[in-house]
């Protein structure tokens, strides 16, 4: 670094030099971009501490000169874009036309507005961010209106609807997800089992573990994996595609081309996501009630034939149907925050990331909250 | 102007699965001379500068940049040169997550040791050679026309005072008086700087006013070279085309 220093300091240099009441710049050698970066300082001082009108450069000395440079050494000269004969001594080839030209093309340009800071600010951006979430809710019912329009116009006139790209996202969100969701729900299912077989044990009711992972299973924890894989996997995915084609123009080629964006992107996910949520749901069931009755009989003895006997007669239908019929409300929700977030994508790659993290984020909570609510409904009806 | 050569491709090749763009392709281009690129469209053109560029490996051929081949060369010398390389991409190409002067900037901030305010300035100063207003510094790519991307294109290309300039279709999407103001930035750069521009155009007028030298790419290869005097009068069914239909005429007569 330090042998780099030298040579740099070989190629170019600076000297100022006070004459008969003028103030002489004597740039010397290659007073190129990469050179120059260390002469900001002194010749802005200069500027400052000097009255521009007696300050002239002299460029005999210098070497090569590029655009920069050239804007340097004019900066020195004082604001304004004439350049007075006198103000720049000294043959060089190029210099005082470059100096001309770059004093002619450089404009004033309004600076970059500095973040606010201080509390008052961090108030403001609370308020923001609450303001923004709020309009984006109402922003989603609108969407989700008119989807629904859209839907019911389909369902009138149903050769509209596209299949191909229906059955393509049946299979990229539904099919493939089909593992990592049955998966998980196995996980969940063993994990249940495992901590309420250590705690039932110790009331001497470790039978009831079949109960507990039955009803969790079923109700709650079959549609909630599912629900939290296709937002993390569709629901983003989603989001970035749509994104990107806002990005490209491509929805707005679409709409003069007469084609509706919500009949040729939305409506398929919804419906996609709205058909496969349930057989997911149904899928994750079976996987995490498997998980449940190995575990049971790995720690607890419980015989996967006792195990089944036991939940056909303890468990009703009725856990499996509230469990099955939250499905399609969640991958309803889900294709329809994932498109709208989608829509919403700016003109810059940014703006694409921020929604995919917002179109996850909300989706989730959504489901969450879309399934305390239900939770609640089921509770009052007695089921 | 010298006439030793600055880039050299040599017998190149390049093809996409069982499309061949170019085939045994030759070009030679000049020390401080304006260098024009045509071709119909698909013919090769952009491919041609992306391969100089290194974007994409030759599938036979070489290229050499002052008699060096650019295969042989190590990285670091390959990151020396690069830093004379101004390119203007086809589509801008700007960074759509910084603003206008940010993206002047960005070759600034990662090859030079300069203040910040001085890197600002020299922003703008590329910024008004190119021919925007003052108030464009501070948008986003995205708040942009398309003939302003371009001239923010053109500026972050000058923002290193580059050596050799690479501009694919500058004044696609210019307005005219832009086009022809383009035309005189570069012919002054040229002739203060001695820099070398390699120029893909479609623009008759800004082949006539700044090229000196011309290749054309049709089958598959550069058919000629030629300053664009000899160029009008050579015998192939394209060039003819070209130079002879309404536009062509009309540039020439202008
Ligand atoms: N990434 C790619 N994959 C496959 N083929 C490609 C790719 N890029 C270019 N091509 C093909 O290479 C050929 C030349 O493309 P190129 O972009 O160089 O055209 P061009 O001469 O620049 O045309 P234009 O004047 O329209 O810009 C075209 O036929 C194109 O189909
Ligand atoms: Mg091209």
């Amino acid at each position: 670094m330090a042998r780099h220093a030298q040579e740099q300091e070989e190629l170019a240099g600076l000297s100022i030099e006070a004459e008969d009441g003028l103030c002489v710049v004597r740039p010397r050698g290659d007073w190129t971009v990469e050179q120059i970066g260390r002469f900001d300082r002194p010749l802005r001082k200069l500027a400052r501490d000097e009255d521009a009108a007696s300050i002239v450069i002299d460029v005999s000395a210098l070497d090569r000169l590029d655009t920069a440079g050239a804007y340097l050494l004019g900066r020195t000269l004082g604001p304004g874009r004439e350049l007075e004969e006198s103000r720049v001594r000294g043959e060089h080839r190029t210099a005082r036309r470059l100096i001309e030209e770059t004093r002619e093309a450089f404009q004033d340009c309004p600076s970059t507005h500095e973040a606010r800071r201080g509390p008052v600010a961090v108030f403001a951006s609370i308020g923001q961010a609450l303001e923004s979430f709020v309009l984006d809710a109402v922003d989603t019912f609108d969407f989700f209106g008119r989807t629904v329009a859209t839907a019911g116009r389909t369902l009138v006139q149903p050769w509209r609807l596209r299949w191909t790209a229906t059955v393509s996202v049946m299979e990229t969100a539904g099919v493939n997800a089909l593992p990592i969701v049955a998966v998980l729900a196995f996980f969940i299912g063993a994990v249940v089992a495992y901590m309420g077989a250590d705690l039932l044990q110790t009331f001497g009711v470790s039978v009831f573990t079949v109960e507990l992972v039955g009803v969790a299973v079923l109700r709650e924890f079959g549609v909630l994996i599912t629900a939290i894989m296709l937002a993390g996997r569709s629901d983003s995915a989603f989001t970035a595609s749509i994104g990107s084609m806002k990005m490209q123009q491509e929805i707005d080629a679409m709409r003069v081309l007469g084609l509706d964006p919500f009949e040729v992107l939305v409506l398929p996910r919804v419906i996609a996501c709205v058909l496969m949520a349930p057989l997911l749901t149904f899928a994750a069931m079976l996987s995490g009630l498997f998980g449940g009755m190995v575990v049971s009989w790995g720690v607890l003895d419980i015989s996967p034939n006792f195990f089944i006997d036991r939940l056909q007669s303890s468990i009703s239908w009725e856990h499996f149907f509230v469990g099955i019929s939250k499905a399609p409300v969640f991958g309803m929700i889900i294709a329809v925050i994932g498109c709208h977030q989608g829509m919403k994508v700016g003109g810059d790659v940014e703006s694409l990331g921020e929604r995919t993290t917002a179109s996850v984020v909300h989706a989730i909570f959504a489901v969450i909250v879309v399934d305390a609510l239900f939770a609640m409904l089921y509770l009052e009806l007695g089921i | 102007m010298s006439a030793e050569p600055i880039i050299e491709v040599k017998g190149l090749r390049s093809q996409f699965g069982t499309h061949v763009v170019h085939e045994d392709l030759d070009m030679t281009v000049r020390r401080g001379e304006v260098h024009g690129i045509v071709g119909g469209s698909g013919s090769g053109k952009s491919v041609l500068v992306n391969t100089i560029l290194g974007l994409r490996k030759p599938d036979a051929g070489e290229i050499y940049f002052d008699g060096q081949a650019m295969s042989e060369m190590s990285a670091r010398d390959r990151a020396v040169l690069e830093r004379r390389w101004g390119v203007l991409f086809q589509g801008s190409a700007l960074f759509s997550s910084l603003s206008v002067r940010e993206n002047i900037m960005a070759p600034l901030r990662e090859h030079i040791d300069m203040p910040v305010s001085l890197m600002a300035e020299i922003a703008d100063l590329k910024l008004g050679m190119s021919g925007l207003g003052p108030e464009a510094a501070t948008k986003m790519p995205s708040e942009l026309s398309g003939g302003m991307k371009k001239r923010v294109g053109i500026a972050r290309a000058l923002a290193l005072d580059p050596d050799v300039l690479f501009l694919d279709e500058p004044t696609a999407g210019l307005d005219p008086v832009g086009a022809s103001k383009f035309d005189e930035m570069i012919n002054e750069l040229r002739e203060t700087l001695g820099l070398t521009v390699i120029m893909i155009t479609h623009d008759v007028d800004s082949l006539y006013a700044i090229c000196d030298r011309i290749s054309v790419i049709a089958e598959k290869k550069v058919i000629v070279t030629a300053p664009i005097e000899e160029l009008v009068e050579f015998d192939h069914p394209w060039v003819q085309d070209y130079f002879a239909g309404p536009r062509g005429r009309a540039a020439r007569s202008g």
